[in-house]
């Protein structure tokens, strides 16, 4: 990867960051030199790599006098008209229209500006941002994966075939009965998993109208159960960062739903009295819904099935290391007990007997809730979260889990931050103290790691949630601990003037909002 | 200094590394990490070997090939376009593959700014101000649309209008989308594959919220009366909503200039290819209602050196921060298609995506005229102008001519009794003489 500093030329050079003028705290840790790193960082007459549309801005008329396009084009063909009367199209386009070779530059220098899990440590609490097998890809695009999803079942028995084996490996591993792969994400997979507590409990000829959520839990849980019409109750934590049984005894009744729970939660805390929460609830008549990010901490060790959890989302972009791609696509597959199949998402596969033939075929669950998606999901996602897992086999998962916690622990042992909660699992919340954790976020991005998820959860004041995953090695948890202590150990100034190192320098994300510009035409009408 | 090899191959740890590990940490072994209650703990196996590579590949792959291959002439709302070589190469670059959602972004301008331009390109395609970096797919950014209508406040009532002839699975999982709110989706009358706008007028009432209609519409025709059924949506304050994609909005009507309020569908249609159904759901809107916005939203800002730079912004619209009033759950979604969607129209350019969906027209016309010099078969079965796709009036049973052509290696859809629906793009029109000759067989 090449990467040019812009300080030659005609680059703003006078305020360009030269990666010299850190003040380092070379001398916080004489154990361990630190790392830094250099971002590319390209630009041009003031700004960073131009925008497509600064590079090149086409207009093709349409329709009108004959077609342009093809007329620019010196085309022989005697089809110069459009297609289609002038009523039904538009009049004009404009948009870049550069040759390939710009094109992948253009790509190439923005893939340069940015960090991804082969570049360095990622240890986005939460978020499990594990190495992604690359033979994975391979496998998701073989021609025979790529098909149409209305082609008859008969002529797809390829596809559903995995589909059957992930959702069997899936029910194992999580100790359910039954699993959907239809949610294209985990939010996804909560919609469901959700619209399944309500179907079921209408089925019972019950109205139920709330939802029990930990205040500690992922912002999407109190979403979904706002999307899917229940109202939230919201549950405070035990001083220990668990559950607290008698505010869940107080929380539940007879119009509760069901209780989403994390475990291990989000302090990395296994939720001991998981048992008891799960009688609390199930007397209460409710259900007990797992939400699956934090998974990868239990491979092999507990199973949600075996807690007593009644219906569970799976991340496999998180556990099972499929990639996260910057934002998706991720896949959430839903596990429930035998009691709540029925009520899956249509369709369903599944596999009729030896003797009928032992085809793999589509099928409506009887009392299914219908669809989450307009097809059957994120299917690619799915097949290399198979693939991983079929890779990985029992010793593999189990050893995943092993590493993860080991790795974290590890590493909250090296740092010079406080832990104040334990014993945590995969993943840990140290304190930034009287430091602002968002500028320790910033101030680490010079020394090539990805910081932690920072200001959540708000159990811990100026969290930094940190999850280094099982892929990172004693070399760079030493790597990424000497991060954090560089951090901790640089006065204020310094820490409030990061990052100086990366692509673009600290960005004002309050006025960016105060004043919104979301494509190139707001910024031309400026 | 040998690795542990009985355990994850994308763990780096040596034993002795391990040993050094558990000494720092204060514990004797991995397993006295774990905090888990005798009854819950799992010492059972979950029966599933582990492989090297080359073995999963083989057996997965050996199970990918019981799926027949078949030349597929399919369409309904998942759509084939040839993706160029490039797309997959800037696509599989680690930077852009096994990237996070862009929380810290002075590490992660080159997405940024990928899915800025994405925006960018929908917003020119649709004339509207707003487009998100995503959703999951056309029909759940279809049941977010229903649900941006109770958040608009000059917008009341609870009833949404969609075409009689939507997509199953579509509507479907619109009306998931609906049961939180309480809305009750209605369907109005379609007329040869168009909208019947007289026919919808007279479901129109105060307590209609949304109306949705699409082009091209389900069976692959031109919506002919779009800024018809604008007007009819817009006498009663109900949310228009339009269903497209970014092919087809390169060359029919402009939707802001139908008086569309938010676009949804399909943008997979550029950069993806067939994935059994997964989708890059569009989401384009006013900005009269970016507040509103479901999904996660790419904006300019300036950095400390005053240079623009790209940040996600408006974020206290997201579950992350708003929690159970935050405008979607919406977390995951589907940003490296979008980089793919928009890495195919940055090399087609508009040159190209005019040409591109020119040919969409032209296609099916042609094959339509082959089919119905067939004896057995009329196409298409309406006279509208089509996109893509178009019906086939069969005398056979539909279902009987489907199969026969299956055995032939083609697969179309079976829409009813006597009724086929055939899709021809760029991608499948290399093996159109062999379709029509094996119609000409099975017909």
């Amino acid at each position: 990867m090449s990467e040019e500093p812009d300080e030659a030329g005609d680059g703003p050079t006078d305020d360009a960051p030269t990666g010299d003028d850190r003040t380092g705290p070379d001398q916080a840790d004489p154990q361990r030199e630190y790392s830094t790193y250099d971002q590319a960082r390209w630009s041009q007459d003031g700004v960073y790599e131009p925008l497509l549309a600064e590079k090149d801005s086409t207009i093709v008329e349409i329709g009108g006098e004959g077609d342009t396009t093809d007329a620019e084009r010196g085309d022989e063909s005697e089809d110069t008209e459009g297609p289609l009367p002038d009523d039904l199209t538009r009049d004009s386009l404009e948009l870049p229209g550069l040759a390939e070779p710009a094109v992948a530059r253009h790509y190439a220098r923005l893939s340069e500006m940015n960090y991804g899990v082969e570049s360095g440590p990622f240890p986005l609490g939460s978020c499990t941002m594990k190495y992604n097998p690359r033979f994975t890809e391979d496998l998701a695009r073989r021609p025979a994966a790529a098909v149409h999803p209305d082609r008859s079942d008969r002529t797809v028995q390829g596809v559903l075939g995995v589909m059957h084996g992930l959702q069997d490996y899936l029910a194992r591993i999580g100790g359910m009965d039954a699993v959907t792969l239809q949610p294209p994400a985990g939010a996804a997979g909560e919609f469901t998993g959700i619209h399944i507590a309500r179907a079921y409990h209408e089925a019972n000829g019950e109205e139920r109208t709330e939802v029990v959520v930990p205040e500690s839990a992922h912002g999407t849980n109190f979403a979904t159960a706002a999307m899917v019409g229940f109202d939230v109750v919201e549950l405070p934590s035990a001083e220990d960062g668990c559950v607290d049984l008698d505010a869940l005894r107080a929380a539940v009744g007879d119009d509760t739903a069901a209780l989403m729970l994390t475990n291990p939660n989000t302090l990395g805390l296994f939720e001991r009295d998981i048992e008891a929460v799960a009688d609390i609830v199930h007397d209460a008549g409710g259900l007990l819904y797992y939400d699956g990010a934090n998974l990868n901490a239990l491979l092999g060790r507990a199973r949600p099935g075996d807690m007593g959890f009644d219906v569970m989302h799976y991340n496999v972009h998180k556990t099972f290391a499929t990639p996260h791609g910057g934002g998706g696509p991720g896949a959430g597959p839903v596990g429930v007990t035998e009691e709540l199949a029925p009520f899956l998402p249509t369709p369903h596969v599944t596999r009729a007997p030896e003797e009928e033939g032992g085809d793999y075929e589509l099928v409506e669950p009887e009392r299914s809730i219908g669809k989450v998606h307009g097809f059957h999901g994120n299917w690619p996602v799915c097949l290399k979260a198979y693939a991983y897992i079929a890779r990985l086999g029992d010793p593999g998962l189990r050893d995943a889990s092993a590493k993860a916690v080991l790795n974290a622990n590890y590493l909250a042992s090296q740092i010079d931050y406080e832990v104040p909660y334990g014993p945590f699992h995969h993943e840990f919340v140290a304190s930034a103290g009287d430091a602002d954790a968002a500028d320790v976020a910033k101030g680490m991005l010079d020394y090539g790691v990805h910081p932690p998820t920072t200001k959540w959860p708000e159990t811990v004041d100026e969290a930094l949630m940190t999850e280094p995953t099982e892929i990172e090695s004693k070399d760079s948890l030493d790597d990424l601990a000497a991060a954090f202590d560089a951090v901790a150990a640089e006065d204020e100034a310094t820490v409030a003037a990061a990052p100086k190192r990366t692509a673009a320098r600290r960005i004002d994300q309050v006025a960016a909002a105060r004043s919104p510009r979301l494509s190139w035409h707001d910024l031309e009408r400026e | 200094m040998t690795r542990n090899t009985d355990g994850t191959p994308y763990a780096p740890h040596t034993d002795a590394e391990t040993a050094a590990m558990l000494d720092a940490v204060g514990v004797d072994s991995e397993a006295a990490l774990f905090d888990i209650p005798e009854g819950v703990a799992f010492d059972g196996a979950f029966d599933i070997p582990a492989r090297n590579e080359q073995a999963v590949r083989r057996t997965v792959g050996r199970t990918l090939d019981r799926t027949d291959d078949l030349t597929e002439f399919l369409g309904r709302g998942h759509y084939t376009h040839y993706v160029p070589s490039l797309v997959d190469d800037v696509a599989r670059r680690q930077e852009f593959l096994t990237s996070y959602t862009q929380y810290q972004p002075e590490v992660a301008q080159g997405f940024l700014q990928a899915l800025f331009e994405y925006q960018s390109m929908l917003v020119e395609l649709t004339g509207l101000d707003v487009a998100n970096c995503s959703m999951y797919d056309a029909a759940s950014a279809l049941g977010e649309a229903a649900t941006l209508s109770q958040r608009v406040r000059s917008v009341s009532g609870d009833r949404v209008l969609v075409p009689e002839n939507l997509r199953e699975g579509k509507r479907a999982t619109l009306e998931q989308y609906a049961r939180g709110p309480d809305l009750t989706v209605d369907s109005y009358p379609t007329e040869n594959g168009i909208v019947d706008v007289d026919g919808l007028a007279e479901r129109l009432d105060g307590d209609v919220a949304m109306v949705y209609a699409e082009t091209p519409t389900v069976c692959g025709a031109i919506e002919e009366n779009l800024s018809a059924i604008g007007d009819a949506a817009a006498d009663h304050d109900a949310l228009y909503v339009l269903g497209s994609d970014p092919v087809a909005l390169a060359l029919l009507e402009r939707p802001a200039d139908v008086g569309a309020d938010v676009v949804v569908g399909e943008a997979g249609v550029l950069g993806v290819g067939a994935t059994y159904g997964m989708g890059l759901g569009l989401f384009v809107t006013r900005e009269e209602y970016i507040r509103q916005v479901p999904g996660r939203l790419v904006g300019a800002a300036e950095d400390a050196t005053d240079r623009r730079a790209y940040t996600l912004t408006l974020q206290t619209r997201e579950q992350h921060i708003r929690k159970e009033r935050a405008t979607s759950n919406i977390c995951t979604n589907q940003a490296w298609l979008a980089l793919r969607a928009a890495v195919h129209a940055a090399l087609l350019g508009p040159d190209g995506l005019v040409d591109l969906a020119e040919e969409c027209v032209r296609l099916p016309r042609d094959l339509a005229a082959r089919l119905t010099e067939i004896s057995g078969l009329q196409a298409p079965v309406n006279g509208r102008h089509h996109f893509r796709e178009f019906q086939v009036r069969t005398d056979q049973p539909a279902r009987a001519v489907a199969t026969d052509l299956e055995s032939e290696g083609y697969a179309v859809h079976v829409v009813g009794e006597h009724r086929l629906q055939v899709c021809v793009t760029d991608a499948n029109a290399h093996a159109v003489d062999g379709f029509v000759a094996a119609m000409s067989e099975v017909a």
